[in-house]
């Protein structure tokens, strides 16, 4: 009788190592095939796009929706081809990037930071994601822009206006078209000169957080570099609804200008108080008072009604420009939805046709090749006029349009008119800018994760 | 002197409405002992009365003006509302522009209904519930009822301004010898200020002056005893709860003309209108309203730049700060009665 060595312990330790020997070399293979993380091995490409389907800027985020399925559309050859009929870039053709179909899934940010950087995650975990896109506030901006850095792919952000995006916060794999609080203040500042004189005093009243902080130090600079006298700058809390408050310490405080630094829900109510107590009524240091609102968005200004009505303010895009890339873009959108698109959405939607773009000049979907295209990259033809992708710092340069409530509003679209449209090298500023992290703010390397 | 007075009047005026929506609260949990949850949604409702009034009021025939364009080229949609083709376009835009006045007749019927279903078709299966229940329940019916609302109204506030005739603000200091433009304050403020001492008069009354009132409060003291003598009390606290619902109602329905409403406008008064009913004393009609208006008008002196200077954010933590002070001084809060809650 032969005697086994065979025991119910020494053969799961057996199998385990036979089994990590087998699993061995597949772990290796895949780790090493792979250049990038996610990178495309079928006939498809998945995008992200991580936008607010619940919350209070819903409505902001399902527009940016509309506008990224109409540049999924649009570069797998579909529709009327939109931008891509206007793009000075030649480089799409229609059929997807780089011969992929392109296809996407979607995140709810929730307008929170870490609800957002979860839904990117699990965008790129997951579904396998290559590229994140949207969003509206600059607290995700920041937050998911620092997931896809570390992750390994490509953020392309949608409506963030903070300086920090772009500024302290950059990232060699992130990359802003939005405008931001610095050119915010650099277009409104002759506007408001011209049209209000350079012996005023302003009174702020700031949103409790980074990008408000961000604005208001943009405006005060920017003003006071007219020869503004800066009377006040109060902080309201994030979660205000009631600024009544707020608005008559304003009354006697010798002020002539109030400036709300405020965005979303926060805007349409203190502008609404603001109006409630009759303030653009008032003669103060013998001048009109004047209500200023450096950051618009149309939905905002839906919201804020009749309120609205001669406020000055800026904006990243408005439909009304009157370019081929606009007017091309206004009429894919418009008959697709039958609305014209918001600054959010046109942002959300250049943001995914220049990195498609991007791609097909690399001849890669690597987040590394990709950066080396968009840096530098001058273009137009998306709805803005010519624009440069600058190098040092990933934030996009182009003309910033000054706008106003509009007095006869003829329609429900016409809330808001094109008052200037501000030169770009009127707003373009250093890469080391104070205000944008000075010499400390640096991209860092780009990562293609893998 | 002037910013003194200028924030009491925006105190009493957010005291309004922390009042009316803490008054609701505090008779549903007096009647029924449920803490109520949804009696934001209900704030949120009553606004969207109005909403939906303003929006009735302005359905509209289109025709086609080839004159003008839309934003594509095509010829423009002109909508003409339909009360402007039947009453004339001056009495017609006049009865659009009068749409939040008209709603509270709207609301009150709405919000009775709306607080019967809810009342009748969930919340009496919670009564005999520990109270972490009766907060979960509602609480999930307030995120069900709000999202419902953002459903068809989407998540963006809705402008729905007071009439024209009342927009705008009065210059009170020249009223007591002050100079011009010192003490302005909006129309619609006031106008909500007095509306809600009304409503609050009215509720008082009703419970102090009628037989029905009567037998609530004997109810609310001892419910069983009122039983025993045969009176159905289950079906009084149910209109006591259409009652609340209504008074939600009306305070959101007179709050859109201050605030664009939006869907999410009831969560934001919740928290505060809980604070105010715990700081007034679960249970007292009389400590809900006198701590509503106490709040606000502390809420807004904390809000100056004197008091923002000398202790940053106290304008964010005044209200808690209050009502840590009322708990251990006076456990029961203000005028809290021995034995609610406390078993």
């Amino acid at each position: 009788m032969s005697k086994s060595n065979l025991t119910r312990r020494g053969l799961l330790r057996n199998s385990a190592i036979a089994g990590a020997g087998i699993a061995m070399p597949t772990i290796f293979t895949a780790s090493s095939a792979a250049a990038y993380t996610n990178e495309p091995t079928g006939s498809s490409v998945t995008l992200g796009f991580n936008v607010p389907q619940t919350g209070p800027y819903a409505d902001e985020g399902s527009d940016e929706l509309l506008a990224q399925q109409l540049a999924v559309e649009h570069l797998n050859g579909e529709g009327d081809g939109g931008c891509l009929n206007t793009f000075t870039s030649k480089a799409l053709k229609g059929n997807g990037i780089l011969g992929k179909k392109v296809e996407f899934v979607t995140g709810d940010t929730q307008t929170k930071s870490d609800a957002a950087r979860a839904s990117a995650k699990s965008m790129i975990e997951k579904d396998g994601a290559i590229m994140i896109n949207g969003g509206s506030s600059s607290g995700v901006a920041v937050a998911v822009q620092g997931l896809c850095q570390e992750a390994g792919v490509i953020f392309m952000a949608g409506l963030t206006h903070a300086n920090d995006t772009t500024g302290k916060d950059r990232k060699a794999n992130g990359f802003r078209h939005f405008f931001n609080a610095y050119m915010s203040g650099a277009a409104l500042a002759p506007v408001l000169a011209n049209e209000m004189g350079k012996d005023r005093r302003a009174y702020h009243l700031t949103a409790d957080y980074n990008w408000g902080w961000t604005q208001e130090e943009s405006i005060v600079a920017s003003t006071e570099a007219l020869g503004w006298e800066t009377v006040n700058t109060v902080k309201t809390p994030l979660a205000s609804t009631d600024f009544s408050s707020y608005i008559t310490p304003v009354l006697n405080s010798g002020a002539d200008v109030l400036v709300l630094n405020h965005y979303g829900g926060n805007m349409v109510n203190s502008l609404s108080n603001a109006i409630q107590f009759d303030l653009l009524s008032k003669q103060v240091n013998g001048k009109d008072f004047k209500i200023v609102v450096p950051l618009y968005s149309e939905l905002m200004a839906a919201g804020a009604g009749e309120n609205i009505k001669g406020v000055l303010g800026s904006m990243n895009y408005n439909w009304q420009l009157d370019n081929e890339g606009s007017k091309q873009f206004v009429k894919s959108f418009g008959e697709k939805y039958g609305k014209p698109p918001s600054n959010s959405a046109q942002t959300c939607y250049a943001q995914v046709l220049l990195y498609a773009d991007a791609c097909e000049r690399a001849g890669t979907f690597n987040p590394c090749g990709v950066v080396e295209a968009l840096e530098g990259f001058e273009f137009d033809g998306l709805g803005n006029g010519p624009t440069l992708y600058r190098a040092e710092d990933h934030q996009c340069f182009k003309d910033v349009l000054v706008v106003r409530g509009a007095q006869n509003p003829t329609n429900a679209y016409d809330t808001l008119e094109i008052v200037e449209i501000t030169p770009v090298d009127q707003v373009t500023y250093a890469p080391n800018h104070p205000m944008f992290g000075g010499d400390d703010a640096t991209l860092g390397e780009c990562n293609p994760g893998a | 002197m002037d910013a003194i007075i200028l924030q009491t009047l925006n105190g009493l005026d957010k005291g309004s409405a922390y009042a009316l929506i803490a008054l609701g609260l505090t008779l549903i949990f007096g009647t029924l002992g449920v803490v109520n949850f949804a009696h934001g949604a209900l704030f949120m409702i009553g606004a969207f009365c109005a909403v939906f009034l303003q929006r009735l009021l302005s359905l509209s025939t289109v025709t086609i003006d080839e004159t003008q364009k839309d934003f594509l080229g095509n010829p423009l949609k002109v909508e003409t509302p339909y009360v402007h083709n039947w009453f004339g376009p001056e009495t017609g835009a006049a009865i659009i522009d009068w749409s939040v006045p008209l709603a509270i007749l709207f609301a009150i019927p709405v919000m009775i209904a709306v607080g019967f279903i809810m009342e009748r078709g969930l919340i009496k299966h919670f009564y005999k519930r520990p109270h972490a229940d009766q907060i979960l329940v509602t609480f999930g019916l307030a995120i069900v009822l709000q999202e419902v609302i953002k459903y068809f109204y989407g998540a963006n506030p809705i402008p729905t301004p007071a009439p024209d005739a009342l927009a705008g603000a009065v210059d009170l200091g020249t009223l007591v010898g002050f100079d011009p433009n010192v003490i302005i304050y909006p129309y619609w403020r006031l106008i909500y200020f007095f509306f809600a001492a009304l409503i609050i008069g009215a509720v008082f009354a009703f419970l102090q002056f009628t037989t029905f009132g009567m037998v609530v409060r004997a109810g609310m003291a001892d419910r069983e005893t009122v039983g025993l003598l045969g009176i159905d009390i289950d079906k009084r606290f149910t209109i006591m709860f259409g009652i609340a619902a209504a008074v939600a109602g009306l305070a959101g329905v007179m709050y859109t003309p201050i605030n664009p409403p939006n869907y999410h406008m009831g969560m934001d008064f919740l928290v505060l209108s809980f604070v105010v009913v715990v700081v007034g004393g679960m249970g007292s009609l009389p400590g809900a309203v006198a701590a509503g208006f106490l709040l606000g008008v502390l809420e807004s002196y904390a809000s100056t730049t004197w008091a923002t200077t000398t202790i940053p954010g106290i304008n964010q933590i005044i209200i808690y700060l209050v009502a840590i002070i009322v708990l251990l001084t006076r456990p029961r809060g203000l005028m809290g009665k021995k034995g609610v809650m406390e078993e």
